[in-house]
């Protein structure tokens, strides 16, 4: 048989066949939190519904507490609700709950990796669109809507539509400096915001195996801006080091049995796939949005697009909007644009790995005076590890803010805002209009060229420091 | 769920491509907002204007339009955020049928499970009955002949997953189709939990 990844990841969880490309997966990891979370136990404790195996499902807030040094959950107020609401409706579940402070907090798709809950092969959903997030491991993960996370946790099932496969290849290896944002960024540029869609896209080739798992873990986080739920990278000696030894991996014996099993996690080698894309690695730049959808990105040496150069009537459109939205000029440079905040956070960005690339940028340098600079850890262990390798005392002097984990300003939906009309160079995922607050003009970039941003107080290519 | 059978009602086209859920609905609305009355938080940051008022450019703030019950979008619609509050504010808006090139995967699904209709047309189709939207001209959207019956009577057909239909025409529940199953699930994890048992082995809480 010449299976993809998505073939045997999808056959591993099929409880019954629906029929006509349907399948009633099981699901064996949930992450709940405090919006979809909350709303979801609610609605399921209305219906009268009991949760089906509360031990596979764990919670934390991380969208509607505040970030700021020293905050409760009643720190944001309109958020109060749901905080309180996730941490009484998960105890009287018996599902885990990590509350602030304690470690497992976080973006859910940050602490569930790091603590293990997260495994190559296993299904995995969060009413959270970038559960993709955990493909990095080899995990088949997608986000879900509100009925279909009530029904995940009254069934341990979800029917699902097998999607078609796709495949992205690297090719060759990632000039210095570029990081994995550069990459999937270009990705977008190139390809679009939906050619994913109907897709589970597997991410391939020379660049991603040399890649650590929280880089690949960033390229899948933005499967869902290219459209797709499912991204995810084949599990490599690379991630089984990465998930052994973290709290709710497997120990011993059961771990040795799990790594014969995750070896097989891998496609056939004459695999057919409903589509194949191959990327040259070397010929990718830092890469930065100008617009206001991820597949408006260019190098950071490129100049803003021109709309006049777009013959279809619709998308000349949308590109002028963009363009207005933006405040920004087609023809010039995007290098030299003032920026007023920077936002280093968000599942995309906000791994140790992510925070020791900034810091490396931030170190004996200082924040331009008018630049509000921001690094919000992903979760509280990434704030322990980086506070005890001093990456927190580097942004502090360099003139960033240190704040507590969570969203944050990636979705505002915490009261966090960038101001109407103020620029931010931000390290999230999305720069919808609005995302980041009415009015807020996003630019998304890597760790690195955030801080190089906030540093210079314009748009910068970070090679260039 | 609401069934879904035949609606006829006046269309409103939006044909700007890759209109996220964020536009559809921010997401502070629904921390705050109850799901019935979304419908005026709908497309917010391109309804009003900064000073709140209304923008009179936007099509559902048109008096033909305001009514409108199907909505003719641009391609890859409900894209971005998984929120099923998307669905809802649409919904809250008296809308019970998008029509596009292409949709958000996840936003699709909400659609099924809420009685919103989603419809996929070739690009030049959404066009063709985008032009045709003019003075509010009423169409008929027939999930159970699958067409699109235009004011001029031109018919369009268009193709569903047959699953889906069957269950939107019958307002079916998917909880209590699966929990119809629990047996099968047991019986699936007990086998699993010898197949694979690090998924089931946690350390206790
Ligand atoms: S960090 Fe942003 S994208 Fe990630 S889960 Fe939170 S709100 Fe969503």
């Amino acid at each position: 048989m010449t299976k993809t990844l998505l073939d045997k990841l999808w056959d591993l969880h099929i409880v019954a066949d629906l029929g006509e490309g349907w399948s009633l997966l099981h699901i064996d990891r949930h992450l709940l939190h405090d919006l979809s979370g909350t709303a979801g136990l609610f609605a399921l404790a209305q219906r009268g519904l009991a949760v089906a195996n509360p031990e596979l499902a764990f919670a934390t807030p991380d969208h509607v507490v505040s970030t700021v040094p020293g905050r409760t959950g009643t720190t944001f107020e309109a958020g109060a609700k749901l905080w309180a609401g996730l941490k009484e409706l998960s105890q009287k579940t018996g599902i885990r709950y990590f509350e602030l402070g304690e470690l497992g907090q976080g973006i859910v798709h940050v602490m569930a990796p790091e603590l293990g809950i997260t495994l190559p092969g296993v299904s995995l959903v969060c009413g959270d669109s970038h559960t993709c997030t955990n493909g990095g491991l080899g995990a088949l993960a997608f986000g879900i809507g509100s009925s279909e996370l009530t029904h995940a946790l009254a069934t341990q099932t979800l029917r699902q539509r097998k999607p078609k496969a796709m495949r992205v290849r690297f090719e060759g290896r990632l000039g210095n400096g570029i990081a994995p944002k550069d990459v999937i960024l270009h990705l977008i540029g190139k390809i679009g915001a939906s050619a994913g869609t109907g897709y589970a896209i597997e991410y391939a080739g020379e660049a991603i195996r040399a890649m650590t798992v929280e880089g690949r873990m960033t390229i899948c986080n933005l499967s869902i801006e290219l459209g797709s739920k499912i991204g995810f990278v084949a599990p490599d000696e690379t991630t089984f080091k990465y998930v052994q030894g973290r709290r709710f991996a497997p120990k011993g014996d059961a771990f040795e049995r799990a790594l014969s099993h995750w070896h097989t996690l891998q496609a056939h080698n004459e695999a057919q796939y409903d589509r194949d894309e191959v990327i040259r690695a070397e010929k990718i730049a830092p890469t930065i949005t100008w617009g206001t959808s991820p597949e408006h990105s260019i190098a950071i040496d490129e100049v803003v697009p021109d709309p006049s150069a777009i013959t279809d009537l619709a998308g000349r459109k949308a590109w002028q909007e963009a363009l207005e939205y933006m405040a920004l000029t087609p023809g010039r440079p995007l290098a030299g644009t003032k920026v007023d905040w920077v936002f280093v956070g968000s599942c995309t960005n906000s791994r140790l790995t992510d925070l020791r690339d900034a810091a490396a940028i931030a170190r004996g340098r200082r924040v331009v005076d008018g630049v509000n600079a921001w690094v919000v850890p992903g979760s509280e262990k990434v704030k322990r590890e980086a506070e005890a390798e001093g990456l927190d005392a580097i942004f502090k002097s360099a003139g960033f803010e240190w704040r507590e984990p969570g969203c944050s300003m990636c979705v505002a939906a915490n009261g966090e805002r960038v101001p109407p009309g103020a620029r931010c160079v931000s390290t999230s995922n999305r720069n919808f209009v609005g995302r980041q607050g009415p009015g807020a003009r996003t630019h998304l970039a890597s760790p690195a060229m955030a801080v190089a941003a906030a540093v210079t107080g314009a748009i910068t290519d970070v090679r260039r420091l | 769920m609401l069934p879904f059978t035949e609606m006829t009602g006046s269309a409103a086209s939006l044909l700007r491509a890759n209109i996220d859920t964020d536009v559809i609905i921010r997401i502070e609305r629904l921390t705050s907002v109850p799901r019935e009355q979304l419908g005026r938080y709908a497309f917010e940051a391109l309804r009003y204007r900064a000073d709140g008022s209304e923008n009179p450019d936007f099509v559902l703030n048109h008096p033909i339009f305001r009514s409108a019950s199907i909505l003719i979008a641009g391609a890859n619609f409900g894209c971005g955020s998984s929120r099923e509050g998307a669905v809802w504010a649409l919904m809250a808006a008296g809308l019970r049928c998008v029509i596009a090139e292409s949709f958000g995967d996840i936003f699709y699904n909400n659609c099924f499970q809420n009685g919103l209709l989603p419809i996929t047309l070739s690009a030049s189709s959404v066009r063709h009955l985008a032009d045709q939207t003019g003075q509010g001209a009423p169409m008929t959207v027939d999930l159970v002949r699958c067409a699109i019956v235009t004011a001029q009577n031109e018919t369009i057909p268009f193709e569903i997953d047959a699953a889906r239909r069957q269950a939107l025409i019958e307002g079916l529940d998917d909880i209590s189709r699966t929990l119809r199953q629990k047996p099968k699930v047991v019986a699936w994890q007990s086998e699993d939990r010898t197949r694979r048992p690090w998924i089931w082995q946690l350390p206790a809480a």
